[in-house]
């Protein structure tokens, strides 16, 4: 089979598995929203500080509840070898891995983006719709920093704890120039240097992902 | 001859602890090698080298003509294996795991209901995977060594826990690929079941092979 077609059938197994275990529709999305509830709670007087950190709790959340998102289901020995004896590139295993975390992390940006709106009403910044491609970016960035963080992982008993770990310093360099392209088009400025760093980011990660995958799976049986 | 595996002087480490050492042996077409040995000698690490998934520390190896160190994907594609644990997703029914697994190699998809019928899971073809019972799931790995038609097939307990009729189901299993010039090294403590399906015995200790007559 082609290497697509390799990574076809391992995202919609990896999709089915998720929609079927409910780990993140029923687990990491119901409490990242619970999440955004809490700030409103105990900041029940204060409308103007809430619409001027809507923008920042919808980042904030992403980052955190999208990071256990991205290395959830962690194969078993047993699977693990199943792909590997069935002559899976361990690259097409990673693309898989990076394209069904990115689809449930635009899913969950899809919720996260309306309890936003509705919690903190925040100000829209004129031509906020380009703000989608910025999300776009992240999330294709956290889902390969997720898949790389639990390739370097697997197999490791504390890799609940090791993952976040490895993901959240390196989710950095991409919160922070997202961020940015929404402070811009609240000035009237331009997003393309804020999204160009993002897209840079990501693309480094992907290559990173890419030029380990081999090793790293190799490594981890 | 050809051999479908060789060994020549292979050692294994795994991490700094050495399992496996001085190995000079051979496998060849028709070949049904019983490998025994206590346990902790390095059974299973010895298949998971056949199986190129962990390298020779030292010592060259071939297997399926690929040397064992560089062998990937395409090679390991052509060996079969079931582990101790079967190799099953849990959230897919045992027909969507057959299914998956001819998709990714390229089988025809009609042939994985096909098997699962003849391996006796007719009716619990749409059972997800976690609510199947060990048996269940051993089945559903050997109808995939069936649908995967593998040159090579590595046995580690995989008889442990099975009923008569999965155990010949395995028998079954080994007698077509040697028909169809494949090798089987099978692992078990179940020297009744060794002495009829087996033409070679090696024995491991200290981590090195011993031939004994089958």
């Amino acid at each position: 089979m082609s290497f697509w077609g390799q990574v076809r059938e391992l995202v919609k197994k990896d999709l089915r598995t998720e929609g079927r275990s409910g780990e993140v529709f029923l687990v990491t999305i119901p409490f990242g929203v619970l999440a955004l509830f809490l700030i409103p709670l105990a900041l029940p007087n204060d409308q103007d500080l809430l619409r001027s950190i809507g923008g920042g709790m919808f980042w904030v959340v992403l980052l955190l509840f999208g990071m256990t998102l991205t290395f959830r289901h962690s194969e078993s020995g047993a699977q693990r070898m199943l792909i590997a004896m069935l002559g899976v590139d361990p690259v097409a295993r990673f693309a898989a891995r990076v394209i069904s975390s990115t689809a449930l992390l635009l899913a969950f940006s899809a919720i996260l983006v309306p309890t936003v709106v509705v919690l903190y009403q925040p100000v829209a910044p004129p031509g906020w719709p380009q703000l989608s491609l910025v999300v776009l970016l992240v999330c294709l960035g956290l889902a390969a920093i997720g898949g790389l963080a639990g390739e370097v992982t697997a197999g490791l008993q504390n890799r609940t704890v090791l993952a976040p770990l490895l993901v959240a310093p390196l989710s950095v360099p991409l919160l922070v120039p997202a961020a940015q392209a929404a402070n811009s088009l609240s000035s009237e400025g331009s997003i393309l240097v804020p999204a160009l760093i993002t897209l840079f980011t990501v693309l480094g990660v992907i290559v990173i992902g890419v030029l380990t995958a081999r090793s790293l799976e190799e490594a981890s049986r | 001859m050809e051999h479908l595996l060789t060994f020549e002087h292979v050692a294994v480490r795994l991490g700094q602890t050495p399992v496996l050492h001085g190995l000079i042996t051979e496998v060849s077409a028709g070949d049904v090698i019983g490998l025994s040995g206590p346990n902790g000698s390095g059974k299973s690490t010895l298949l998971r080298a056949a199986a190129t998934l962990i390298r020779p520390t030292e010592g060259k190896g071939t297997v399926l003509g690929a040397d064992m160190a560089t062998a990937g994907p395409q090679t390991r594609s052509q060996i079969g294996m079931l582990a101790h644990e079967p190799a099953v997703y849990g959230e897919l029914t045992l027909l969507e795991n057959l299914e998956f697994v001819a998709r990714i190699t390229g089988r025809p998809v009609a042939r994985a209901r096909e098997l699962l019928d003849a391996v006796g899971l007719k009716a619990a073809a749409n059972r997800r995977a976690n609510h199947a019972s060990h048996g269940m799931a051993r089945r559903t790995d050997i109808a995939r060594l069936v649908l995967t038609e593998p040159k090579l097939v590595l046995l580690d307990e995989a008889t442990a826990g099975l009923d008569e009729a999965a155990v010949e189901l395995i028998a079954t299993v080994i007698e077509r690929t040697t028909n169809a010039g494949g090798a089987v090294i099978l692992v078990t403590h179940d020297a009744a079941y060794l002495d009829s399906v087996t033409n070679r015995r090696w024995h491991l200790s200290d981590g090195t092979i011993t031939e004994a007559t089958a």
